[in-house]
């Protein structure tokens, strides 16, 4: 400890500074409210935040793979509203794979745009924001969706039931993280991942399928989505056809917050994690201080920019930038 | 080789024009059929009216492709939008104002395109001084430009109606609604200042090569703070427009506009990587749109289908785009 400079500390607070960030915020919190700290409360933040923490991880591949999705939000709306409308017509055994199997055709056109023709990610996902939307309403006939028989259905396991006295949305949201967080960290295939985010030319040069890999980073991040409109249809048994808007970028925002870099090549599975759990903290511990929700948009906006300002200030040494 | 260039350069920046009056005939023969209704689709009231709808999206697209031809992007106008839009309506109740009479108007015109710039600045001076990314500095800012929508009014609309402002917003000046001219004027004098100023020709240099502009002596910071003033500015224009006829704000309005503007600019040919785009062509990509919106309503098509047809459009002109601009058959694939 001897040899422990300000420059360690300094690459010490750059590397996990958001973890240790999230640390003093809960520390500060449970100080000013012991209701904060409560193991029903900690749950419950987890829970609602299980849906957006989903989608986020698919999106975090994605943007490691060096691209973007903004059709995360009306592609969620257009799960749930599937999978509500097939329980009804077909059950939900037939139903819910079906609607996977929907959801992923859309990751999949996406990722055929993206990855093989390598159309511009935040236009072509503009444009699927824009005609997901459409294809909902159009599905739906612009009606809410609602489940006939909310009473006796087995399908509210998803986003109400418990296992092991842990609500479901949690371990769902859990079981997927660790899943892809081997699948990143572990395998092959995370590796690419990087490769081609960090370094697309480099990486097409030492053999790796560049256009491959980003189709199925778009593929995962629709299974996600697809989770996630499970979750929530089944949380709530019924759902309007906007029940995703505005949510891509919040997801991004907790992606951004973990440390993710847009240009793609950097972030983990667990900082994703951590960025989702920032934001559901906050908008929790806001509240439980009796301050109304929309503060939390105005916190959010601080931290985020912080949050990048700090990272991006220490990786060039100094705090202010060299723009002219 | 060379009369092929502008062959090529010339289909593309027509490209969007040529568009538009393919929506036309379409939707004129189209609607001979399917529409219920007798009036022919390029009616000029029709057409006029067409105009004065697609003017607030348009004002804030204008500013929007500066923004992107400088190679940045802004998603915070739609929370600006709507905070300009308050703070117009309810500066007309401040009690300080009472006295004014009808002088309260271009005072609160005032207050609301000053907001506009101060949110705009504040994204601008964030970009220069941090150097983090616009993309991120203004999603960070439609969310907290949001959140200070709900805080001045909670979840409550803002409404205020001056039938004097109303009448003015109403007008029809050489039968274009005041709205319109709005729209007209700003496209003309941005597309003046885009084409003849230094600081037009700088906004393409900086997008095209930020690093050479640098070393060119071009101030880029200060040059990216101008142009985020700017796209505050006309987003609060925007706003004062549009609701001095309304005369009431929700704290959700304004949401999606960003999306709605990029959609346009990008229709009008201009690269999210900066260093081309035009504004005449943006004003075109705004027109080809409402066209759009009224064509499918016209024909009897569910609003429903509006998103999905934008959407598969943009992404057709994407494509498009690849196609024209790939450089040869044996480019490499990387």
């Amino acid at each position: 400890m001897a040899n422990f400079t300000r420059k360690d500390i300094g690459v010490l607070l750059a590397r996990q500074g958001i973890l240790i960030a999230f640390v003093v915020f809960m520390i500060g919190f449970a100080l000013v409210n012991q209701r904060f700290v409560a193991p029903d409360n900690i749950l419950g933040v987890i829970r609602s935040s299980a849906i957006l923490g989903v989608i986020a991880l698919g999106v975090t591949f994605v943007v490691i793979g060096g691209n973007l999705d903004l059709s995360v939000g009306s592609m969620m709306s257009f799960s749930t509203i599937v999978v509500l409308d097939l329980h009804d017509k077909i059950g939900p055994v037939l139903g819910i794979p079906a609607m996977y199997a929907m959801t992923l055709a859309l990751g999949a056109f996406n990722g055929l745009l993206i990855g093989y023709l390598r159309l511009n990610s935040l236009i072509v996902t503009l444009g699927m924001l824009s005609a997901i939307y459409g294809l909902t309403l159009t599905y739906s006939g612009g009606k809410n969706m609602d489940i006939a028989d909310k009473e006796h259905t087995w399908f509210s396991v998803f986003g109400q039931g418990h296992i092991l006295g842990v609500p479901s949305p949690i371990v769902i949201f859990a079981g997927l993280a660790i899943a892809l967080a081997v699948l990143l960290a572990k395998t092959p295939f995370g590796r690419k991942v990087y490769a081609v985010g960090g370094n697309g030319v480099a990486a097409t040069f030492s053999g790796i399928p560049r256009a491959r890999i980003v189709f199925l980073t778009y593929l995962i991040s629709s299974f996600c989505v697809a989770t996630a409109g499970l979750i929530q249809a089944s949380r709530s048994l019924g759902s309007q056809n906007t029940v995703g808007q505005g949510m891509e970028l919040e997801v991004l925002a907790a992606v951004i917050l973990g440390g993710a870099s847009l240009l793609g090549g950097s972030g983990t599975v667990f900082k994703t994690v951590i960025g989702v759990l920032i934001l559901g903290f906050i908008q929790n511990g806001l509240l439980l201080a009796g301050l109304q929700f929309y503060v939390q948009y105005v916190v959010t906006w601080i931290i985020i920019i912080l949050a990048v300002w700090l990272d991006i200030a220490a990786k060039r040494g100094r705090l202010w930038s060299p723009i002219a | 080789m060379t009369s092929q260039k502008n062959y090529t350069k010339y289909i593309k920046q027509g490209a969007i024009w040529g568009f538009i009056l393919v929506e036309l005939i379409f939707f004129s023969v189209a609607g001979h059929f399917l529409s219920l209704s007798d009036t022919a689709f390029m009616d000029f009231d029709n057409m006029l009216l067409l105009l004065k709808q697609s003017a607030p999206i348009g004002i804030i697209a204008i500013g929007m492709t500066v923004i992107m031809i400088n190679g940045n992007i802004d998603l915070s106008v739609g929370a600006t939008f709507a905070l300009a839009g308050i703070v117009m309506l309810d500066s007309m109740t401040w009690p300080i104002f009472a006295g004014l009479g009808n002088w309260v108007i271009p005072v609160s015109w005032l207050l609301a395109l000053l907001t506009g710039a101060i949110l705009g600045g504040l994204n601008g001076l964030i970009v220069w001084k941090t150097g983090v990314d616009a993309f991120i500095v203004t999603l960070g800012a439609m969310l907290g430009y949001r959140g200070l929508v709900f805080m001045y009014n909670g979840e409550n609309p803002t409404s205020h109606l001056n039938w004097t402002l109303v009448d003015f917003a109403e007008a029809q000046f050489l039968g274009i609604h005041t709205a319109s001219w709005f729209f007209l004027a700003v496209t003309a004098i941005i597309w003046l200042v885009m084409t003849r100023t230094v600081h037009g020709r700088n906004a393409y240099a900086i997008g095209d090569n930020r690093e050479a502009a640098i070393n060119a002596g071009i101030r880029v910071g200060p040059h990216f703070l101008r142009n985020f003033i700017l796209i505050g500015f006309l987003a609060a224009l925007s706003a004062v427009v549009f609701y001095s006829e309304s005369g009431s704000v929700n704290p959700n309005d304004g949401e999606l506009y960003e999306l709605w503007a990029i959609t346009a600019v990008v229709l009008g040919g201009t690269k999210l990587a900066g260093g081309s785009g035009s504004i005449l062509s943006t004003f075109g990509g705004v027109i080809a749109i409402q066209l759009l919106r009224k064509g499918l309503g016209y024909i009897g098509a569910d609003t429903e289908t509006v998103n999905l047809v934008i959407g598969l459009i943009l992404i057709a002109v994407l494509f498009l785009d690849r196609q024209l601009n790939r450089k040869g058959r044996g480019e490499l694939r990387i």
